[in-house]
């Protein structure tokens, strides 16, 4: 396909921002009076409206759609402490909710939309983040997911910290905030679109207290589509209005299938709606001091960015070409570090495609504004092909997820990415699935016949495509179904139908703990292998994106430090997850005198920033080390809450091949200078030795090796954690934390313990020679 | 037809440091005589001399406001609308001449709006309120940036 679709640059800036744009986009016109003719009001609940007290709103909501009731439940002095926020109220939501056993499509199952004490603020980049949980369809334990757009600022601006929902709802329902009236209101809403490219559209026009974009600003959307309902990649759309290009753009909670969760209760949409907006609603402490942290950090991104990431021009995707110069690109399902047609998809590329000249950051104020789209692309395919739409992104992982299935082509991966979020799928987790498709398709072990009549080679868009058309239009077919349900499943699938060699499939299928892998290559970072697998909620890069510091900048050379950066990176990660944060404006810009600091990889002037900024809202009295602190609980609940639900042990903790070394002899090949290198340096083998040797049995020989080092690295991980061998928090640990009172956390945590006892597990995992070091002296060194 | 738009020079050579531009300027902006940081103009003392910082009206600020607050006027003048304002510092942050003003207690800044307070205020002429061609001033936030420079 040589047609250039964009060339004709319409939806190009005309003028200056402040004047005439034209995204050249299809235009649809909304019978208004007809979708709301369809709207029965099914419960309606009036709250008292109340000021922001620095930062917090003060109460959780609980929408049960089963009973159709409505909760306030205060937020005490007590649950600020221990969760802070946005992830820490989640989790507590749910753990005051549901029990061990209760599963992702139980009623029981709580979704909950969280915010925290600085979301919402304005004067500092990236401050605008929602972080949902739930328990997850891929996983079966608590997963977090965060994206920015306008919902939890309205929603804690509203008068929510928190919104949990549970139960089922019999048909399609909105639940409406409305802090304008002090309502919340259940709707049902039968006539609307599922796919929130338009949903979040008829929405936004329906719910504006009139026709302005002024108004259309104060509105905001959390939607899914119709691939959620028939997949488990499900994403939560966010909205937020963009009054140059007057487009609802959206914002994606990607991982775990919050969407699959959402469609599932029967919810259509969330909607939140606010009156107005000044800046000043979280009623800050000190909000000089706020201002001045702004303006001097936002001054750095003005001055820093161009020549450090270049977000503000090109967003996330400034990666793509650094992650292919260091053999980091995932490539044919991480077969490969990268590839020669790389440059076809640099960020380069995309810039030609991307608006530019508007502020382009999902919250207000943020000046990283990674947030870049193409307007006016015009679609080939599906039930839009011949429409012009506004694409958010693509960020780098969508981007790396087309390398991944071996598509070069900007438009094909927009395209991608388009319907992926219209649909309401998770564009990681459907690029890992179908690079793992792709392969196996390679091979043999699936073809044309057992995959429904879809042709997966590397690289074929068409067949891409029509799978996620057929995703989301319900297709029925046995492959379409489990497919659609991830790595996990058709790993399962395929040795159950002993399709292919078990191992080789096992070892291919880029998943741990049932959620699919983000798009980083991490065979030769061992720091990154350890931040994806040991990650609580699965192998996703936000909990520990150690991969830069450990393969590019080199800031974690031994292995005492790659195991101190699993401490501290995933626990200090957190911590913008509990505050409404966004982590880029943290290190993807990084003050000029950053590298002489004692400890460059924190960052050290721009977490002092979050200290002032925290102390600014909340007016508490704290310091860096406190951040650590109220983010150590909250890590710590979360891994117990897995041990809990049944997954959070050393065996839920294993990576896939793929993530540490070469599966296969052709990934052997390519790099066999380096493999033959490590033979000879870390298993000290001579060349004689290792020339006799065939390529499988120098690929066994480097795979036990290297998973010795990864349980090597869990020891020590687990260890300086304050978790057991097997990965347990201590009951100790917990209460060190402060959790004094949850009993049943705490008899829970000793039982999983006294039954790895049973079993012999509560042992060092590495095989240590003599006089090695294990990580400590004792075995049970938390006693 | 050129746009001109109208913009204030400054005389050092002419400036004996009464600061009354300043005075003037927070007269309109806060109604009080403070001047200082209630001051839209700023005039520096330096090496024996003075200096001025106000805003040219090159307008970069506009494509930095995420909520369109900031606009030109049909007469060429950058002008801030506070109520849609969100008090967000970016404008503030980017001005290559930090002539985005914010006072200690408030988010919403201010700026120079060429109305020629200061000019009239100064006793001795240092100031003075010009027309110049718009297309000679006017500044954007990307168009001096690329990808991978």
């Amino acid at each position: 396909m040589t047609e250039c679709f964009n060339e004709d640059k319409n939806a190009r800036l005309i003028g200056r921002s402040d004047g005439p744009f034209e995204t050249n986009n299809t235009k649809h016109t909304w019978d208004l009076e007809k979708l709301r003719s369809g709207h029965r009001v099914l419960m309606e609940y009036e709250y008292e409206m109340r000021p922001i007290d620095r930062g917090y709103a003060g109460r959780f909501l609980r929408v049960d759609l089963s009973s159709g009731s409505v909760e306030e439940v205060p937020l005490t002095d007590d649950i600020k402490k221990k969760f802070t926020g946005g992830k820490g109220f989640g989790l507590k939501q749910i753990w005051d909710m549901v029990g061990p056993d209760t599963r992702w499509n139980d009623p029981e199952n709580v979704l909950a939309l969280n915010s925290g004490p600085m979301n919402g603020t304005t004067q500092y980049s990236g401050m605008g983040k929602c972080l949902s949980t739930t328990i997850s369809p891929s996983t079966n334990v608590i997963c977090d997911s965060n994206a920015g757009g306008y919902f939890a600022p309205y929603m804690k601006f509203a008068g929510f910290d928190s919104l949990a929902i549970t139960g089922k709802a019999d048909e399609d329902v909105i639940i409406f905030i409305d802090g304008i009236e002090g309502k919340i209101r259940i709707e049902t809403a039968p006539f609307e679109e599922t796919n929130s490219h338009l949903l979040a559209e008829q929405l936004t026009h329906l719910y504006a207290t009139e026709d302005t974009d002024e108004a259309r600003q104060k509105v905001t959307v959390v939607s899914a589509g119709k691939g959620s309902e028939n997949s488990y990649w499900g994403v939560l759309n966010i909205s937020f209005f963009d009054p140059r290009r007057k487009v609802a753009r959206l914002k994606q909670h990607g991982r775990g299938g919050l969407g699959t969760v959402l469609r599932d209760k029967k919810v259509k949409a969330v909607v939140a709606r606010i009156k107005g907006f000044t800046g000043m609603e979280n009623n800050p402490a000190d909000i000089d001091k706020i201002a001045r942290t702004g303006i001097k950090h936002h001054t750095q991104i003005r001055d820093l960015d161009k020549s450090q990431c270049n977000m503000r021009t090109v967003g996330t995707g400034n990666l793509v070409e650094i992650m292919d110069a260091y053999d980091l690109l995932p490539t044919e399902n991480y077969r490969f570090g990268g590839f020669p047609k790389a440059s076809k998809i640099f960020s380069t590329e995309f810039y030609k495609l991307f608006t530019q000249v508007i502020p382009d950051g999902c919250w207000y104020g943020c000046t990283m504004a990674c947030a870049k789209t193409v307007d006016g692309l015009l679609l080939r395919t599906g039930p839009y092909k011949g429409q012009r739409v506004t694409v958010d992104g693509p960020e780098y992982e969508t981007i790396a997820g087309g390398s991944n299935m071996s598509l070069w082509d900007p438009y094909w991966i927009l395209e991608f990415n388009f319907y992926c979020d219209t649909y309401g799928l998770d564009t990681i987790s459907a690029a890992t699935t179908i690079a793992f498709i792709m392969e196996m398709y390679e091979y043999g072990i699936l073809n044309k016949e057992r995959c429904d009549g879809l042709e997966f080679s590397f690289g074929n868009a068409d067949a891409i495509m029509q799978f996620l058309h057929r995703i989301a239009d319900g297709d029925q077919g046995e492959f379409i179904k489990v497919g659609a349900r991830g790595a996990r499943r058709i790993k399962d699938w395929l040795i159950e139908k002993d399709w292919g060699d078990h191992q080789l499939i096992e070892d291919c299928g880029m998943e741990v703990k049932g959620l699919e892998y983000s798009e980083y290559v991490s065979k030769e970072s061992l720091a990154q292998q350890g931040g994806f697998a040991l990650a609580s909620k699965g192998p996703q890069h936000d909990e520990a994106w150690l991969i830069f510091m450990d393969m590019v900048n080199d800031q974690i050379p031994t292995f005492k430090d790659k195991a101190e950066a699993l401490h501290y990176f995933p626990i200090w990660r957190t911590w913008f997850g509990l505050t409404g944060l966004c982590k880029l404006p943290w290190n993807d810009t990084t003050p000029i005198t950053n590298p002489e600091t004692d400890e460059p990889a924190k960052v050290p002037e721009h977490v002092q920033n979050y200290v002032d900024i925290m102390s600014g809202v909340t007016g508490w009295d704290i310091k860096g080390s406190d951040l650590f602190d109220q983010s150590e609980r909250v890590y710590n609940f979360q891994r117990s809450m897995n041990v809990w639900m049944g997954k959070g042990r050393r065996m839920d903790d294993i990576p896939p091949y793929r993530s540490m070394g070469p599966v296969t002899e052709v990934e052997y090949v390519s790099r066999k200078d380096r493999y033959d290198e490590q033979l000879k340096d870390k298993l000290g083998l001579s060349e004689e030795v290792i020339g006799k040797m065939s390529i499988p049995e120098r690929i066994l020989l480097i795979k036990e090796f290297r998973y010795d080092q990864y349980h090597k690295l869990a020891d020590a991980v687990y260890c300086r954690r304050g978790w057991t061998p097997n990965g347990v928090p201590t009951p100790e640990k917990m209460k060190e934390l402060g959790f004094i009172d949850e009993t049943e956390m705490l008899e829970t945590l000793q039982k999983a313990i006294d039954s790895d006892d049973e079993k012999g597990l509560n042992v060092w995992g590495g095989k240590y020679t003599e006089g090695e070091d294990t990580p400590s002296e004792k075995q049970r060194y938390w006693e | 037809m050129t746009q001109k738009v109208k913009m204030i020079i400054f005389h050092p050579e002419k400036c004996k440091g009464h600061l009354d531009c300043e005075r003037a300027c927070s007269r309109i902006h806060f109604k009080d005589d403070t001047g200082g940081d209630h001051s839209a103009i700023k005039i520096i003392k330096e090496n024996g001399t003075y200096k001025m910082a106000n805003c040219n009206q090159c307008g970069l600020c506009i494509d930095m406001c995420p909520v369109q607050a900031i606009k030109r006027l049909p007469n060429g003048i950058v002008v801030l609308n506070k109520d849609t304002c969100i008090g967000c510092q970016s404008c503030v942050a980017f001005c290559p001449d930090h002539v985005m003003r914010r006072a200690e207690g408030q988010v919403v800044p201010f700026k120079c709006i060429s109305c020629g307070a200061c000019v009239r205020a100064c006793p001795e002429g240092a100031l003075e309120l010009i027309d110049v061609e718009l297309s000679g001033i006017e500044r954007t936030v990307y168009h001096t940036q690329g990808v991978c420079e």
